[in-house]
C-alpha cells in the first residue's frame, strides 16, 4: 500500500491536493482501492454542485462492493475525470493519479485540517481503516 | 471471542500467490490474488483454478443408500443409470423450501458420494442424521473432511491437467460432461460452477500441495471466490443463500427442471411442492443504464415488484447483469426499472444464462 506524502486525507480514504490556482483535486487513496478491488464504476458529481465536508457526493463501485465518496472539503465542483467513466480501472492502476473530481474549496482551512500522509498511514496501521 | 476460521491444506499456498482472504462461511478463503476480474477472464479464455476444499463431500453407502436419497432429494438418484454418473438436486424442508442444492455421484451401486455447500454443511449434515437413521447400517452416512477439491475450470482446462499430471489421463480424459471416475487416491468429475468446461477433483488433503504446485506449473491461474462468482452469474447457476434459500421452492428459484416429479416417487417436501403455486419466477436482468446491480434492489415491472437475488458487473459482457424474482407474467424482453440509490433505472429482462463456454448468448438468445 502506498501513502502519497503531499496529499492530504480524509477518513473516509479520500485523498486531497491543493492546486496553484487554489482549487483541490480529490481521489480514494491506493488503501481504498485495494480494499475494493476491481473498480468497475465511477459516479462523478455534476461540475456545478455545491457539497458541505464530509457529503456523499460520487460513489465508486466495484465488482465487490459499492461505496460512497466524500467531500473533503466543502465547495463547488468544477471539473470530474471523464476518463473513468470508461476506465474506472485507472484507479486501481493509480489511485494518486486517477483524480476523480476538482472543487473549489469554500474554507481553506479545511483542507489544512485534514490528515497528512502519516496521520493517515498511522491511522490505517492501526485498523481503523 | 474471537471465531477461529477454518482453514483449507492450501492455506500456505493461497498466501504464496498473494491471495487476498476472506471469511466465506467460516473458512478463510482466497478472495482474490491481485485481480478478480483477470482472474474470471483467465477462466473464459484458458484456464483457471480454484480451491473449494470448503465444501463438503459426504459419502453415503449402503444396501438402501439409493432408497435413501430417493426420499431425500428432489430429483431422482435413480436417473444415474450406472456408475460414473452425475446430478444437480436440491435438498428441501417439509414445505418445499430449499435447504440446500449439491451434486450427487454415483460411484459403485449403492456407493454414492454427495458434495455440499461449506455455509450450510454441519446443517446438512445433521439434518440427513435425522433422516437416515431408520434405514440403519443399510445406508451410512460418511463426512469426508479428509478430501480436498479442486476446481479446474476453462477451455484448456483438461488438457492442461493431463499435462500435469499424466497418471490421471486415462481415467479423465474420456469422461463426457457431468460424468465421474476414480483413480487410484483421486476423484475426478467434469463438473464445475462456471459454464466453462473442466473438471472438478478430489484427492485426500496430504496430496492436494502437490497437486496445485503441478497444475500452477501447468499453466493455471489461481483464482478467487471473486471470479467464482462473477463466472457462476454470468452461467446463470444459482447461489445458496441468495437465490434460493429455505424461504423459495425450486419453481420460484428457476429450478423446477431438478425436481423429478415424473412418478409417484415420495420424497421430503413433494407434498408441499404440489400444492404451493410459485409466488414469483426467476428471471435474468442486464441494466441498460450506468451502475451495477445488487443483490436486494428493488425491481418495479408492469406487473408488480421484484427484486435482485444475485448481481453485479458481468466482465465477460462489459456490463451489469442480475438475477431477480420477478412476478408471474413476466417475460423475456420486458423493460423493467431498478432501484439503485433512489433513482430508477431502465434494465431488461433476459434469459440466462448470460454466458456459456465463453460466448455471450444475449444477441442470439433473444
Amino acid at each position: 500500500m502506498e501513502v502519497a506524502q503531499d496529499l492530504r486525507y480524509a477518513r473516509t480514504h479520500e485523498w486531497a491536493r491543493l492546486e496553484a490556482d487554489g482549487s483541490v483535486t480529490v481521489g480514494i487513496t491506493d488503501h481504498a482501492q485495494e480494499l475494493l478491488g476491481d473498480l468497475v464504476f465511477v459516479e462523478t458529481p455534476q461540475v456545478g454542485r455545491r457539497f458541505a465536508q464530509g457529503q456523499e457526493c460520487g460513489v465508486v463501485e466495484s465488482v465487490k462492493a459499492a461505496s460512497d465518496i466524500y467531500a473533503p472539503v466543502s465547495g463547488e465542483v468544477i471539473a470530474v475525470n471523464e476518463e473513468l467513466a470508461a476506465s474506472p480501472e485507472k484507479i486501481n492502476q493509480d489511485a494518486y493519479a486517477a483524480w476523480i473530481f476538482r472543487i473549489t474549496p469554500a474554507d481553506p482551512g479545511e483542507l489544512s485540517a485534514l490528515m497528512d500522509a502519516a496521520a493517515y498511514a498511522g491511522m490505517i496501521d492501526a485498523g481503523q481503516g | 471471542m474471537a471465531i477461529e476460521l477454518q482453514r483449507t491444506a492450501l492455506h500456505a499456498e493461497h498466501l504464496a500467490a498473494g491471495a487476498r482472504l476472506i471469511d466465506f462461511g467460516g473458512w478463510e478463503m482466497p478472495l482474490h490474488y491481485g485481480s478478480q476480474i483477470d482472474e474470471h477472464h483467465h477462466v473464459r479464455r484458458t484456464a483457471g483454478m480454484f480451491d473449494v476444499s470448503h465444501m463438503l463431500a459426504i459419502d453415503i453407502e449402503g444396501a438402501r443408500a439409493r432408497d435413501f436419497l430417493r426420499g431425500l432429494l428432489a430429483n431422482d438418484v435413480a436417473r444415474l443409470a450406472q456408475p460414473g454418473a452425475a446430478l444437480y438436486s436440491c435438498m428441501l424442508n417439509e414445505s418445499g423450501g430449499v435447504i440446500d442444492d449439491l451434486i450427487v455421484y454415483l460411484r459403485a451401486p449403492e456407493r454414492y458420494r454427495v458434495v455440499v455447500n461449506a455455509g450450510t454443511a454441519d446443517r446438512d449434515l445433521a439434518w440427513m442424521r435425522e433422516r437416515v437413521r431408520p434405514f440403519d447400517a443399510d445406508a451410512v452416512l460418511t463426512p469426508r473432511r479428509d478430501l480436498a477439491i479442486l476446481a479446474l475450470q476453462g477451455p484448456e482446462a483438461r488438457a492442461r491437467f493431463w499435462s500435469a499430471v499424466p497418471s490421471l489421463r486415462a481415467a479423465a480424459e474420456p469422461l463426457a460432461p457431468f460424468r465421474c471416475a476414480e483413480s487410484g487416491t483421486a476423484f475426478i468429475a467434469r463438473t464445475g460452477y462456471t459454464g466453462e468446461d473442466g473438471y472438478e477433483v478430489m484427492v485426500p488433503a496430504g496430496e492436494v500441495v502437490a497437486l496445485w504446485r503441478a497444475l500452477r506449473g501447468a499453466g493455471f491461474a489461481p483464482c478467487g471466490l471473486g471470479a467464482r462468482d462473477t463466472l457462476r452469474l454470468e452461467a446463470g447457476m444459482a447461489l445458496y443463500g441468495q437465490d434460493m434459500d429455505e424461504s423459495v421452492t425450486p419453481m420460484e428459484a428457476g429450478l423446477a427442471w431438478t425436481v423429478a416429479l415424473d412418478d409417484a416417487r415420495d420424497f421430503l417436501g413433494r407434498g408441499a411442492l404440489e400444492q404451493r403455486s410459485p409466488r414469483f419466477h426467476a428471471h435474468g436482468l442486464v441494466l441498460r443504464d450506468k451502475g451495477v446491480l445488487r443483490a436486494h434492489q428493488q425491481v418495479r415491472t408492469a406487473h408488480g415488484e421484484g427484486e435482485i437475488t444475485s448481481g453485479s458487473f458481468a466482465p465477460t459482457l462489459g456490463m451489469s447483469i442480475a438475477l431477480a424474482r420477478l412476478p408471474r407474467g413476466t417475460a423475456s424482453g420486458e423493460g423493467v426499472q431498478v432501484c439503485i440509490r433512489d433513482r430508477w433505472l431502465d434494465a431488461r429482462v433476459v434469459r440466462y444464462p448470460f454466458v456459456r463456454r465463453g460466448r455471450s448468448l444475449l444477441d442470439t438468445a433473444q
